[in-house]
């Protein structure tokens, strides 16, 4: 008896606790967003956070995307052909990476290079003492450090998605065609006829949601990582950890709403 | 229409900067600080001392506008400073400098940049004037010439004094300093000392600066406050305090171990603590 009422009371401490987090990552998160427009205005900031996010992004994408065309290719090959429908090959790459491996995989790379730097750097910035500094010197922390991080993480990756999503179907094509002799005309024509503009729109928005996510979970545990250098190693993992789970929770939804 | 700010200090004013009265601040059940009144006189030092965890730094932190205090009244400059909309807070920050334990310095930018940071924020100045301004500063803190290095390429004492610039680059009213000389070799404490009395009396600047560093906060102080516990246990000049007759006062400047602060912090037996654990430790008969 007296154990379940103990397990009942931490389910609901940690239940409470949880629900309480997620309500201040939302008031954090929309209280900087509605800086967005205030003066003064942080355009210069926003600017150099697309080029830490995402330009920064650019190679890890460009090789994550390249390699998973080509695995695709090569285990689609392998099912089609048991069935011999190898002129299926460039659908299956394309539907595939654009539905879903290019938006998803994109948000993990996006998670392991950008996001954990966001939470490691505002985290150390709490431990210096720089946010205070800004604050002190009027300077709200959240128009500087939060408000520009998630926007360029927001713009950023559908537009990594969308890199990640050619260099994977060329690279599909690379192997299927080159390397295993799936006729290219079949390759095109079948990838032409089956990707609609639906699929194209569920891979952007799903681009945007997760950059959004990723952005809204790295900002909000690097500022209120426990200032010490403890915390901030916590802080990242755990934003890393959050931010992939998230982002799988997250394309299962806008996929069941997308299909 | 803006409000107007108060008005830079003036040589005889002695009037009132900050006002705090029956100040309470608890993080959980842990009162840091416990019915605290203060008072900082415009164009004075106000030297706040006291030991590790006294909440000396929490009360520097409260009346600088970083925390909120849990009950009890800050005013600043004749302002409620506890209710005070955000937009208010950040017109009444650019009369404030604060000088922080480990600096603050933006680690992303130079030291020309750092000091240069509060003026690129809130004034329209050509960047001729701003570097002026900046050389002037720096030329303040013996540290001109120095303006491409970047914070991690600066010793701890450097460090401070760069701060020290960047605090006073608005030519603030009032500048607050947080263990000013704290994990400083004697040379650049004592020269973070000379600094600190300097900016205050050329310029009749009010200052706030909280250490535990007995010798620094006595010299430079007009008035001294001593905290323990998160109660103000003594206050006046530091004469007062140098001949203060009480026994916890007498204690901390002389930086004796045990006394009415008693050395041990434990609440329970040893004796007692011992025995409760018969598997550790045995009594041999």
């Amino acid at each position: 008896m007296n154990r379940a009422a103990n397990f009942l009371g931490w389910l609901g401490r940690g239940f409470l606790g949880m629900t309480g987090r997620l309500g201040d990552a939302a008031s954090l998160s929309a209280s900087s967003l509605g800086l967005v427009a205030a003066p003064p205005w942080q355009g210069r900031h926003i600017v150099i956070q697309i080029f830490n996010i995402g330009v920064g992004s650019v190679a890890i994408i460009a090789l994550t995307g390249a390699f998973t065309g080509m695995v695709l290719a090569l285990q689609g090959y392998y099912t089609l052909s048991k069935f011999g429908s190898e002129s299926l090959l460039g659908a299956g790459v394309a539907l595939s990476i654009i539905r879903e491996l290019g938006p998803v995989l994109g948000a993990m790379m996006l998670t392991a290079r950008a996001g954990s730097a966001i939470t490691a750097e505002i985290g150390i910035m709490r431990v210096t003492e720089q946010v205070d500094a800004l604050e002190m010197m009027a300077v709200n922390p959240r128009a500087r450090i939060i408000m520009p991080r998630i926007i360029a993480a927001t713009l950023s990756l559908p537009l990594l998605v969308a890199m990640f999503d050619l260099i994977g179907i060329g690279a599909g094509y690379l192997v299927g065609v080159d390397l295993l002799g799936v006729n290219p005309g079949a390759f095109i024509a079948e990838m032409q006829a089956k990707v609609t503009s639906h699929d194209i729109n569920t891979g952007w928005i799903k681009g945007v949601g997760f950059g959004f996510l990723v952005g809204v979970i790295c900002t909000y545990i690097g500022y209120r990582a426990t200032p010490t250098t403890e915390g901030v190693g916590r802080a990242t993992t755990q934003a890393v950890v959050l931010s992939s789970v998230g982002v799988l929770v997250l394309d299962y939804i806008l996929t069941s709403f997308f299909l | 229409m803006k409000a107007p700010l108060v008005s830079k200090p003036g040589a005889a004013s002695v009037s009132s900067m900050i006002r705090c009265a029956n100040l309470c601040k608890k993080y959980g059940d842990v009162a840091a600080l416990d019915g605290v009144n203060l008072h900082v006189r415009k164009g004075q030092t106000t030297v706040i001392m006291g030991g590790s965890g006294s909440g000396k730094t929490t009360l520097l932190r409260l009346i600088a506008g970083l925390e909120k205090p849990t009950s009890g009244e800050i005013e600043f400059a004749g302002e409620d400073f506890v209710h005070i909309p955000r937009k208010r807070l950040y017109e009444l920050r650019e009369m404030m400098g604060m000088v922080f334990q480990y600096s603050a310095l933006l680690n992303s930018l130079n030291v020309y940049d750092n000091v240069a940071f509060p003026l690129h924020e809130h004034t329209d100045l050509d960047e001729d004037v701003i570097r002026t301004i900046v050389t002037m500063k720096l030329e303040q803190v013996g540290l001109r010439g120095m303006e491409r290095l970047m914070p991690s390429e600066l010793s701890g004492g450097m460090a401070k004094r760069v701060a020290l610039a960047r605090a006073i680059a608005m030519d603030p009213a009032i500048v607050f300093y947080d263990e000013p000389t704290s994990g400083l070799d004697p040379i650049s404490a004592g020269v973070i000392t000379t600094l600190i009395h300097d900016l205050s009396t050329k310029s009749h600047r009010t200052s706030v600066v909280v250490t535990h560093d007995v010798q620094a906060g006595l010299s430079i102080a007009d008035h001294v406050v001593l905290l323990w516990q998160g109660r103000v246990i003594a206050e006046g000049g530091p004469e007062d305090i140098r001949h203060s007759e009480d026994e916890r006062v007498r204690q901390f400047i002389e930086g004796r171990p045990d006394g009415p602060i008693p050395f041990s912090r434990s609440t329970t037996s040893y004796l007692d603590d011992l025995l409760s654990h018969p598997g550790t430790v045995r009594m041999r008969p």
